[in-house]
């Protein structure tokens, strides 16, 4: 797609009038020089991967000053790139009532929704065709708008602490150089991602960041254990790549292109039909819960914590898990129109979302290694952007994959500082009473784990609550609004937050508090380890300041407010007109209830009753689950996973080894196999029968006929020759006469 | 005179040469025969050069006497060797090449 | 068809000469292939030859009437004689002489005569020889000697072929 004009026409669309949403009928289209050249952020970390891969060993370093060089150029550049399109952003003004409150102005006057229509920003898109066949061209390029500068930031800014905490977490490794090299390229794949202008541009980082986090997993692969992981990481995405596949192959024979953009306005104009998207985005949601660990195929992700922390932290906590998420909101007119979000109370990504959210939450509590506890975590919380996305909260979604990647990545980097000290991650029998020996450790990770809870005024507690406030299910006080009302989910959602706090207060007593149950004097880490922490913990606690729901604070509308929103959700003719729900201090006001409901209890259990028992004690040796029948088999479906494992691994591929395997074994053996033998013997025979028959009796015998003839002529011939000259000459004579005869008389 | 006359005269010695090549056991009878057969063709060729009044006919007879005469001293020779090592000019005897 | 009556007024003489020699001729060449002598075969021969003399002279071919009387009776016959003093043939009847299969031979010219006769009879009906046929000697030369020269050559390298091989074959070694 060139650039277009400045301003370019766009159709005006009914949709809009009825959901309130200001329309878009102009759009104004940015430039700059880093958003049309962003593909030199990808090119930097690629480079920088051969570089390393080649030489890395040669360097002082082994490689890692490259990685760091190349990580920290890319950050600066995502940086420049946004503010770029912030500026280009500033150039258009907003529209009376911007967008955002379209809603609350329709429910308040009712008016202002139908006029007013905003003049949108275009996505800076550039495009060169890779090849092309059959007709069909298959183009490679670079589309910036804002929610590529938000993802670039956030890749960018997690990788580079990331970057910094492995110098010191994996110093020498046996594979160190191997191990910078392939955080390069796994930096680069999602860079490339994430920049993705069309859907086989998206197949493609999908699956290169799937390799990526395989090779990462298997970093210590000598233990059985670890490639095991790393293997089931693989596949199991690998089952949700079919729906990928099938999903993006549907919509390019639908809309005939393969760029995102144009499909995404194909869908908005209505030219595409409805069971096609609902069909389509089912398949999606098959690869979005594979790759971002929903429920069903989320088996995955807790066993991916064999791969080093700082992986953990930066795939599978801020940065890959989320790439199916980002796939949702990058397609959002297919998941909007195929699955009709708008209006309704229930639908297959909402109900996943949720039901993820709870089950991810619930699995925590029964984890003794602290790293699994942030993996269902992760989970949980993941669960909470596709719910946002299902209810059609798609700035709410944004906003807490944004802060998400910053208290996860936080928690997991004070995770490994922890096992850095203690050497291992086994809450029960390794750590306790760490605050004494790590306080900077203890502060950061205590910081982080009330944003995860969503404590107000911390990250989590904006993004939560924008999330709640757009289930629209909440009906006191005049409601939310929104696309919807989908109760359940807002109930679920209350029900997550409750048992975040929950774990997460289990984790922080398990870890911090009591005495310590190690061997081994623990000690801080080192600067390289703790400044991730610091920062990553503080902008946990202000990030949230980016998105204030406007009015909520001071009750008016200032610019100030909002800000994330206004430059990351789109407002262009490729998104669809979604409506945004208004906050409510009802419902902020309860759901923090909620919240803390459950951090205290967890604090009644922990930091009294078990305290109470011993210092060194873990769990309370007379609970609930050793006495209740009920509560003993809930807690033994914990920990079996759900015995999801089970039917994966025993029932599923047990089947296909065994019976299934064998089946198809006797029938390849016996009908098969039987059938080709079957027709090589017959053409033996056959062979034999022509051979015999054929050509040594009628072919040959011909042959060997016309031999015997001549030989006998011969024979007969010869007895002709008695020597003498005169009967030749007899011969001769005779032969001349008849000749002569025939000659003269007949002719 | 009319030139059958002479042709017919030549077509009876020629077939009496023929018989006598053929039914006659001593290799010199034999090369007698075959002179016979040269002289009627002689004939035939004066004859048919006095036809057409052209002397072709004679210088052609003139140099088959020639070789006549040449055949007759090579052959003879053959048969004197014939006769020094087989001590018979039998033609029946002289089928070495039989088969 | 009247082969004896066609003789026209003076050619009388030539077609009475003819008709002796002829029957004289076929006598002779008749016992030169059925005699018992074989001496006797040869001075039959000799007839003959002497008879073809005297048809050449008839036709009018004078040059070659003398050359067959010098050569073939004055040298072949006796190269015949002495081939068969040579090769010690019986002197007087021989039985010997003929086939013993003698009908082959017999068919054979048979069979030639009568295809020979019936073509030359259905070909040359009446046809007359021109009045004046005689041909100098001095005309023979003429042609021999210009028109063809190379074949006179020719034949005289074939002669002395014949003569290197005649003596090589027969000599003593």
């Amino acid at each position: 797609m060139s650039l277009a004009t400045p301003m370019t026409e766009v159709p005006v669309e009914e949709h809009g009038a009825e959901t309130g949403h200001a329309l878009v009928t102009e759009m104004y289209q940015p430039t700059g020089f880093f958003l049309e050249n962003v593909w030199i952020i990808p090119a930097v970390m690629a480079v920088s991967f051969l570089i390393i891969l080649f030489f890395g060993k040669r360097f002082a370093k082994k490689g890692s000053e490259v990685g760091l060089a190349a990580i920290g150029i890319s950050w600066v550049l995502a940086v420049i790139t946004g503010i770029q399109w912030i500026s280009q952003r500033g150039k258009v003004p907003e529209a009376e009532g911007s967008g955002e409150h379209a809603a609350g102005a329709l429910l308040a006057a009712g008016e202002e929704a139908t006029e007013g229509a905003e003049i949108g920003i275009n996505a800076v898109v550039r495009t060169i065709t890779w090849w092309s066949n059959g007709g069909i061209d298959f183009p490679v390029g670079t589309l910036v708008d804002g929610l590529t500068i938000m993802m670039l930031f956030v890749v960018t800014s997690i990788s580079l602490l990331v970057h910094v905490y492995s110098t010191d977490y994996v110093a020498g490794d046996r594979r160190y150089t191997h191990f910078f090299a392939f955080l390069s390229l796994f930096t680069a794949a999602m860079l490339f991602f994430v920049v993705s202008e069309n859907i086989i541009q998206m197949i493609v980082g999908w699956e290169l960041v799937g390799v990526c986090s395989f090779v990462l997993i298997g970093h210590w692969w000598e233990d059985q254990e670890n490639s095991d992981a790393a293997l089931k990481a693989f596949l199991t995405n690998r089952v949700g790549d079919v729906g990928l596949l099938v999903g993006m192959i549907m919509l390019f024979w639908a809309a005939g292109t393969f760029e995102t953009l144009d499909i995404n306005r194909m869908i908005n104009n209505g030219e595409i039909g409805h069971t096609t998207l609902l069909i389509a985005s089912l398949s999606l949601l098959a690869a979005v819960m594979s790759k971002s660990g929903q429920f069903v195929l989320h088996t995955w992700l807790p066993d991916a914590m064999a791969g080093p922390t700082p992986v953990s932290a930066l795939i599978h906590a801020a940065t890959m898990v989320v790439a199916g998420v980002y796939m949702v909101a990058r397609l959002y007119p297919v998941f909007y129109e195929g699955m009709s979000i708008s209006g309704s109370s229930i639908n297959a990504l909402a109900v996943i979302g949720s039901i993820t959210v709870v089950f991810g939450g619930l699995l925590a509590f029964v984890q003794d290694d602290i790293k699994k506890v942030l993996a269902y975590s992760t989970i949980s919380q993941l669960g909470y952007m596709i719910l946002a996305l299902g209810v059609g909260a798609w700035t709410a979604a944004m906003f807490h994959l944004f802060t998400h990647a910053f208290f996860k990545a936080g928690l997991f980097l004070g995770a490994g500082s922890v096992s850095h000290s203690v050497h291992s991650f086994d809450m029960k029998k390794e750590m306790g009473g760490l605050r004494k020996f790590m306080p900077t450790t203890y502060k950061t990770f205590v910081v982080s784990s009330l944003a995860l809870a969503g404590v107000f005024p911390l990250a989590g507690f904006w993004s939560k609550d924008e999330i709640l406030v757009g289930t629209g299910g909440w009906g006191l006080f005049g409601g939310t609004g929104g696309n919807g009302a989908y109760t359940l989910m807002l109930v679920m959602g209350i029900v997550g937050a409750a048992l975040t706090g929950a774990y997460m207060t289990r984790v922080i007593y398990l870890t911090f508090f009591g005495e310590f149950r190690g061997h081994g004097t623990p000690h801080e880490s080192g600067k390289r380890i703790t400044t991730p922490l610091i920062i990553l913990a503080g902008m946990a606690a202000v990030a949230g300041l980016l998105n204030l729901p406007a009015g909520f604070i001071t009750g008016s509308h200032d610019g100030w407010q909002e800000r994330f929103g206004h430059y990351v959700e789109p407002t262009a003719d490729y998104f669809p007109a979604i409506s945004h729900g208004i906050p409510s201090y009802s419902l902020a006001i309860v759901s923090s209830l909620i919240a803390f409901a459950g951090i205290g209890y967890a604090y009644y259990y922990y930091f009294v009753k078990v305290a109470a028992q011993s210092p060194t004690a873990t769990e309370l040796s007379s609970g609930l689950t050793s006495t209740n029948k009920v509560a003993k088999a809930g807690h033994t479906l914990l920990k079996n996973k759900y015995y999801l494992d089970h039917l994966y691994t025993g029932i599923i591929t047990g089947f296909t080894k065994g019976p299934l395997a064998k089946s198809t074994y006797w029938f390849n053996q016996n009908v098969i196999d039987r059938t080709v033998d079957n027709v090589g013997r017959g053409a033996v025979k056959g062979g034999q029968f022509i051979y015999d028959k054929v050509d040594q009796g009628f072919i040959d015998g011909a042959v060997n006929a016309t031999g015997t003839a001549s030989q006998g002529a011969g024979q007969e011939l010869r007895l002709m020759q008695n020597g003498r000259v005169q009967r030749y000459a007899t011969f001769l004579f005779v032969a001349a006469t008849i000749l002569a005869g025939i000659f003269t008389v007949i002719v | 005179m009319i030139l059958n006359q002479f042709l017919l005269l030549a077509a009876i010695l020629f077939c009496l040469g023929v018989y006598g090549a053929l039914a006659r056991r001593n290799a010199v009878l034999v090369l007698m025969s075959i002179e016979l057969i040269l002289n009627s063709v002689n004939i035939n060729l004066v004859a048919f050069g006095a036809y057409h009044g052209n002397l072709s006919g004679e210088v052609f007879a003139l140099f088959i006497i020639a070789v006549a005469a040449a055949e007759v001293g090579i052959g003879l020779a053959i048969v004197l060797l014939i006769y020094r090592n087989r001590r018979s000019i039998d033609l029946n005897q002289a089928d070495l090449m039989k088969g | 068809m009247s082969l004896v009556l066609a003789s026209v007024d003076w050619n009388i003489a030539q077609n009475v000469f003819f008709y002796i020699f002829a029957i004289i001729m076929v006598f002779s060449a008749f016992k030169v292939v059925t005699t018992d002598n074989i001496v006797h075969a040869a001075l039959f021969l000799v007839v003959v030859l002497a008879g073809v003399a005297a048809q050449f002279i008839l036709l009018g071919a004078e040059f070659l009437a003398s050359t067959q009387v010098l050569v073939y009776i004055g040298a072949v016959v006796v190269l015949f004689l002495f081939g068969i003093m040579l090769t010690r043939a019986q002197v007087g009847a021989d039985s010997e002489l003929d086939q013993p299969n003698r009908w082959p031979a017999l068919l054979t010219g048979s069979m030639m005569f009568a295809v020979l006769a019936a073509t030359l009879i259905r070909t040359f009906e009446d046809t007359e020889l021109p009045d004046e046929t005689v041909t100098t000697t001095q005309q023979v030369s003429d042609t021999i000697f210009s028109q063809y020269i190379v074949a006179f050559e020719a034949t005289s390298v074939l002669l002395l072929a014949a003569l290197i091989g005649a003596i090589v074959i027969a000599r003593k070694d």
